[in-house]
């Protein structure tokens, strides 16, 4: 799969290439598709350098430096426990939430680094949305107020009609909109797995995140919810950085723009970032026999 | 189509060999005989309530003090009960919601579960025990402290600004409210913090994910999981109220009928303390409309009980999912 050129509406306008302007920076990007592992300058990219992460003692994922472009789908694969799911939740800090847990590195994101010492986790959570395994909407809320549940957090007072239209927005954004729009005061919960998940989708963008995270959006759906994911996520790929982490490799291959593959030596060891390069690279000419070894199938 | 012979079978792996089941009716009949006492004693207490509390309605009433009319008798009892009881919920389940979840999102391991060894230890301690320390320790302090305040504060509130002086023993409504409050705590404490701790990790790290702070995923996540499991710990801890007995006997100091005030000498008297306090002078037909009174305290108890089932059952399956 190419990297599809990144469409914006500024593109064509753009006639002063030297400028520092996103557009024009686009621009640039936009002609140089032959190298999708280069890093672009645009907002919310996010450039991991050096991290480690530990759980008090155990150190879970070691040393991994990477590049998640804005505007694309980043994909990261690995054999169970490799610690591709921590790394993930490193990005907006939720591993946290298992006390003793810390890390060693930076990852910055828009010139600012997420574990800089006056960082404030729930301050990055706002801006770097999630999406679990399973989906969770809020069982005793509504549909509209799962998706105005991160609003209702900054706790500004939304006027009705915004509301109305942030619901809308968010609900057509996740492209669940049609399904749901004459019973958006009845409880989440009531919705099929693939649109629990569509919802939690759209309560995430509803706070519009610089960054999407989702963690094996699709392995609790089956294959026509999963479709229906997939297809929002190459949608969404056009205003959000994506980064997804999945057990299905032909998931990674058909919605990712660039794949991460993590791996572990054994038991107990830290997992690592064995290579990183555009998809279809990853799939058909790897670089280490390791992902090779991974991809056909022969091992993990 | 064709059809194919069934292997030849050997004679261990037959089907038709019965297998020993003499353990299974013999634990049947023992788990079964448990189940059934229970229902027998139940029914057992019942019935004597009734059979015992009956001749108050039909024996000569003019044995009786009062007008001999029973539910003239038994009506400030029954108010005075419900009373008590909501006095010491409303003062016990806010602390409790806040103990509980102190200790299943805020306090480190260590301090959770001292603090819950010490709170299930409330429990423990005897009626009896609550109600001298309610007598001689609470009661003073509280009668010259909090009572003057309370009147000159919020005096606004009907029961505390009454006309009626103070109760200066402190031997009032609302030190009974608070003793019970104690009581009940444990119960509600500890079925809030058992719901608290079950919410799944799923909402909780939703609301996380959202950028919710701590208080704000308890808000969005963990009490609305919560909320039917507190309200049915509430209503057992409101079970214990109804029916305690030595606590309200030996602090309140009773009059018969019906006194909202909470902080003057004037009190109603709950059903098990009246019992209690009544038992010993009474003979003859008195003993009959004590059984009577406590055959309502029977069906109230009951009733409470039968409320916070429902309300559980309900909650935690529209929860789920």
């Amino acid at each position: 799969m190419n990297r599809p050129a990144v469409k914006h509406p500024n593109q064509s306008k753009v006639d002063t290439p030297v400028t520092e302007s996103i557009s024009a920076l686009q621009a640039t990007q936009t002609d140089s598709v032959v190298d999708p592992n280069a890093p672009v300058d645009m907002p919310n990219r996010i450039d991991v350098k050096d991290l480690d992460i530990y759980y008090g003692d155990f150190k879970a994922v070691e040393n991994v430096s990477m590049t998640i472009n804005p505007n694309s789908v980043t994909a990261l694969i690995g054999p169970s426990g490799c610690g591709k799911s921590t790394f993930l939740r490193s990005l907006n800090r939720m591993h946290e939430v298992i006390s003793g847990a810390y890390v060693d590195g930076s990852v910055i994101i828009n010139g600012k680094d997420l574990y800089g010492p006056s960082v404030d986790p729930v301050a990055v959570r706002r801006k770097i949305g999630m999406v679990f395994q399973r989906p969770n909407p809020f069982p005793t809320m509504s549909i509209a107020d799962n998706v105005l549940a991160g609003k209702k957090l900054n706790s500004k007072r939304l006027s009705k009609s915004d509301a109305n239209d942030l619901v809308e927005k968010s609900l057509r954004g996740a492209n669940l909109w049609d399904e749901v729009k004459d019973r958006l005061d009845k409880p989440g919960s009531g919705l099929s797995g693939g649109q629990q998940q569509r919802l939690c989708i759209a309560r995430a963008i509803a706070v519009e995140p610089d960054v999407l995270l989702m963690d094996e959006p699709c392995s609790a759906l089956d294959p026509i919810s999963t479709l229906a994911i997939e297809e929002l996520m190459l949608e969404l790929k056009d205003a959000y950085n994506i980064v997804i982490v999945t057990h299905n490799m032909q998931q990674a291959a058909r919605v990712s723009n660039r794949t991460g593959f993590f791996s572990i030596e054994g038991t107990g060891k830290p997992g690592k970032l064995i290579e990183m390069d555009a998809t279809e690279k990853i799939f058909s000419n790897p670089s280490k026999q390791e992902t090779q070894d991974y991809v056909t199938g022969r091992f993990g | 189509m064709t059809t194919l012979e069934s292997p030849p079978s050997d004679n261990d792996s037959a089907f038709d060999e019965p297998v020993g089941k003499a353990g299974d009716k013999v634990f049947f009949g023992l788990s079964f005989g448990a189940a059934a006492l229970i229902l027998i004693t139940l029914a057992a207490v019942a019935f004597f309530l009734f059979i015992q509390g009956l001749p108050t309605f039909t024996g000569d009433g003019t044995e009786l003090d009062g007008d001999g009319s029973f539910f003239a008798y038994v009506g400030p009892l029954v108010f005075g009960t419900i009373y008590l009881s909501c006095i010491a919920l409303l003062l016990a389940t806010p602390v409790a919601i806040a103990v509980a979840l102190y200790i299943s999102h805020y306090a480190p391991r260590k301090v959770a579960q001292t603090l819950g060894y010490f709170i299930d230890l409330l429990a423990a301690i005897p009626s009896v025990v609550y109600g001298l320390w309610g007598i001689t320790v609470l009661a003073p302090v509280i009668s010259t402290s909090m009572f003057p305040w309370l009147r000159d504060n919020l005096g606004f509130i009907p029961v505390f600004g009454s006309d009626v002086a103070i109760a200066q023993s402190g031997r009032s409504t609302f030190t009974v409210g608070v003793v019970l409050a104690v009581m009940v705590l444990p119960i509600i404490t500890a079925i809030s913090r058992e719901v608290f701790l079950q919410t799944p990790r799923l909402h909780e790290e939703a609301s996380l994910a959202l950028g919710a702070t701590r208080w704000e995923v308890i808000r969005q996540a963990v009490i609305p999981y919560g909320r039917s499991g507190v309200i049915s710990g509430a209503m057992l801890g409101l079970g214990r109220a109804l029916g305690e007995t030595m606590a309200v006997a030996i602090i309140l100091s009773p009059a018969r009928g019906y006194f909202w005030d909470v902080l003057t000498a004037q009190n109603s008297n709950s059903i098990a303390s009246n019992i209690a306090l009544q038992f010993p002078e009474s003979s003859g037909l008195e003993v009959n409309r004590l059984i009577a009174t406590g055959l309502v305290l029977f069906l109230l108890t009951f009733g409470v009980n039968a409320i916070a089932r429902r309300v559980a059952n309900a909650g935690f399956s529209g929860a789920d999912g």
